[in-house]
């Protein structure tokens, strides 16, 4: 039906306001998001579903087109040692780094959350690797590890315990990992602790005291409940972050010795960048997607389970 | 609290006295741990190749040794390295900034069909990771010639998802008497953004730039990806490269250098770290 008509024959009751003016916000609206989107087509999406494509075939970006292999790069992936050896070692960092870290980070928040003298100072020392350069505190930490001149030495030297080579040993290597990323991220999630603390109800603390609770009783019945959401968060996007390493891995061992040390998004990027092995490369990728995913996906699901609000 | 003296009360002040000793301590401990590493890289920096090779290793050299700084800014094109880096955060931040904003408004305050549900759709790129895109890109990039060139570092990563989510809930935030006044005296929608809305959230746009600064700053795998002469290499990956190039460069060289690439961040940190703590906690807190 025409609109003009309509609009003409209830001049009295409503004026539909020009056509034009909706049509120009229409026109206005997507002239502000066009950038954007035109950017996340280009560059996020394209590359997802050019990624799924690419990962059934076998391509070294200097042919002219990819030879299309179907499932043959997940067929390899699942009887590649490296493959298995490079998702445990980034299992093993992520979960020994987070660990440490939310123990080492809850303690902290803990002490600061009193009115101590110079408690921002304190707050901004620890909280200073945070945001570093991945490369450049990479490479102040590997001449802390080296061998014979590491700092390290001294400490355990102290405690009488011999010094590994960190980063030539495949059994040390990790846990020097573990050791660099605990001390970069510490900061991080002390910071949101301290934010969760400050936010506990101060009567909270009283009604439990007044039931006879003692500081350990406490702390388990009201400080990590009440906690929850937030332990929840920090586990979340540290898992997630943790897939993601690169840099500092990539700058202090290069993934070696022997693999022991190779994080998933290096092995990545040695395939299609270093090997040329693009279709292998991108299913790798694809595989992670489906990991991200799932662990974002369960993340509604467990925090009915485990946070307490 | 009134000075009630007696055996009791005293015990408890004794008591609460040694928890914050204890605390203190704690702290401090932790905070020299931490802060050690930064100390250990400044030292080395400027020890001379004696010193270097001391262990149990010397904590002050003897005499500053300046000149490590000298040399290793002649070993590599480092100046090349600062332009690049300074360029592309900057660009980078500015344009992410903008079509961040744009779209943000759009979305707060531009009427349009089923508006939500397009907004979900740049909900939905925050899920997708970004290891995904790098043979895609890379394959974009190389059509358009952009490989080793400002635009290819730069425009892959100057979408704004978060930008987009952190605006619209900033402008939502604005009393709605504002915009509709704006629009009484004729102003137009890009006009509204510039000068009404932007300047409302100023506070919102700093932390975010700040978080965009830092971001683009430290980005190591697409750069080192996309570029592939020294000339156009940003700091880290050239001070990665530099370690590479063999030569006279020792441990104190690659401190040096290592500091030329840390200190405008730590810079930018000790000038705005309670923006930034306060960034963090807000953002963690809500959501």
């Amino acid at each position: 039906m025409n609109p003009f008509a309509l609009a003409q024959s209830r001049i009295g009751r409503f004026r539909l306001p020009s056509l034009t003016h909706y049509r120009r916000e229409r026109l206005i609206f997507l002239g502000f998001i066009a950038p954007n989107f035109i950017l996340f087509g280009v560059f996020t999406f394209w590359p997802l579903l050019y990624n799924f494509y690419l990962s059934f075939t076998k391509w070294n970006m200097i042919a002219p087109t990819p030879q299309i292999v179907w499932l043959d790069n997940y067929a390899t992936m699942l009887h590649d040692p490296i493959f298995w050896k490079v998702l445990a070692n980034t299992v093993y960092l992520a979960t020994g780094s987070i660990a440490i870290r939310l123990v080492l980070a809850l303690a902290l928040a803990l002490l600061l959350n009193q009115k101590l003298a110079g408690r921002a100072v304190y707050r901004a020392v620890i909280f200073s690797p945070t945001f570093t350069t991945g490369a450049a505190i990479a490479l102040v930490w590997t001449w802390i590890f080296h061998k014979q001149l590491g700092l390290l030495r001294l400490p355990l030297n102290l405690l009488g315990v011999s010094s590994p080579d960190w980063l030539g040993d495949v059994h040390w290597t990790i846990p020097a990992l573990i050791l660099v990323t605990v001390w970069k991220g510490l900061g991080y999630d002390m910071v949101i602790f301290l934010a969760g603390l400050q936010g506990v109800p101060a009567e909270l603390y009283e009604a439990a005291r007044v039931d006879g609770a003692g500081a350990w009783g406490l702390f388990r019945h009201v400080t990590l409940p009440m906690l929850s959401p937030i332990t929840f968060f920090l586990i979340v996007t540290s898992i997630i972050n943790a897939l993601q390493i690169f840099d500092i891995v990539a700058v202090m061992t290069g993934g070696g010795p022997m693999n022991s040390s190779k994080v998933y998004v290096y092995y990545v990027y040695e395939n299609a960048f270093k090997w040329f092995k693009v279709g292998y490369a991108s299913a790798l990728s694809v595989v992670l997607f489906f990991i991200t995913l799932g662990i974002t996906l369960s993340q509604t699901r467990l925090s009915r389970r485990w946070v307490h609000y | 609290m009134k000075a009630r003296v007696g055996p009791q009360h005293s015990a408890t002040a004794v008591r609460r006295a040694a928890g914050r000793l204890c605390s203190h301590a704690v702290l401090l401990a932790a905070a020299a741990a931490v802060g050690l590493p930064f100390f250990w890289m400044i030292a080395t920096s400027l020890k001379s190749d004696v010193e270097v090779g001391l262990f149990p290793p010397v904590w002050i050299p003897a005499s500053l040794q300046w000149n490590n700084f000298v040399e290793v800014w002649r070993a590599a094109p480092f100046g090349m390295f600062y332009v690049n880096s300074i360029v592309t955060t900057l660009s980078g931040l500015t344009l992410e900034i903008i079509i961040g904003a744009l779209s943000a408004y759009a979305f707060a305050r531009i009427e349009f069909p089923r508006r939500d549900a397009l907004f979900l759709v740049v909900l939905a790129t925050m899920m997708i990771p970004g290891e995904m895109a790098l043979v895609p890109n890379y394959l974009t990039l190389r059509h358009l010639g952009w490989i080793n060139t400002y635009p290819g570092i730069v425009i892959p990563y100057v979408s704004s998802a978060f930008g987009c989510f952190l605006l619209r809930q900033a402008f939502l935030a604005l009393p709605r008497e504002i915009f509709d006044a704006a629009k009484i005296d004729g102003a137009g929608h890009l006009r509204i953004l510039v000068s009404v809305a932007i300047p409302m959230v100023r506070p919102v746009v700093a932390t975010f730039a700040l978080f965009l600064f830092i971001a683009k700053w430290n980005a190591y795998l697409w750069p080192m990806i996309v570029t592939n002469t020294w000339s156009m290499r940003t700091l880290p990956i050239g001070l990665v490269l530099v370690r590479e190039a063999e030569g006279t460069l020792g441990w104190q060289h690659l401190m040096a250098a290592s500091l030329f690439v840390l200190l405008p961040i730590l810079i930018v940190f000790f000038i705005a770290q309670r923006q930034l703590i306060e960034g963090i906690a807000r953002g963690a807190v809500k959501g």
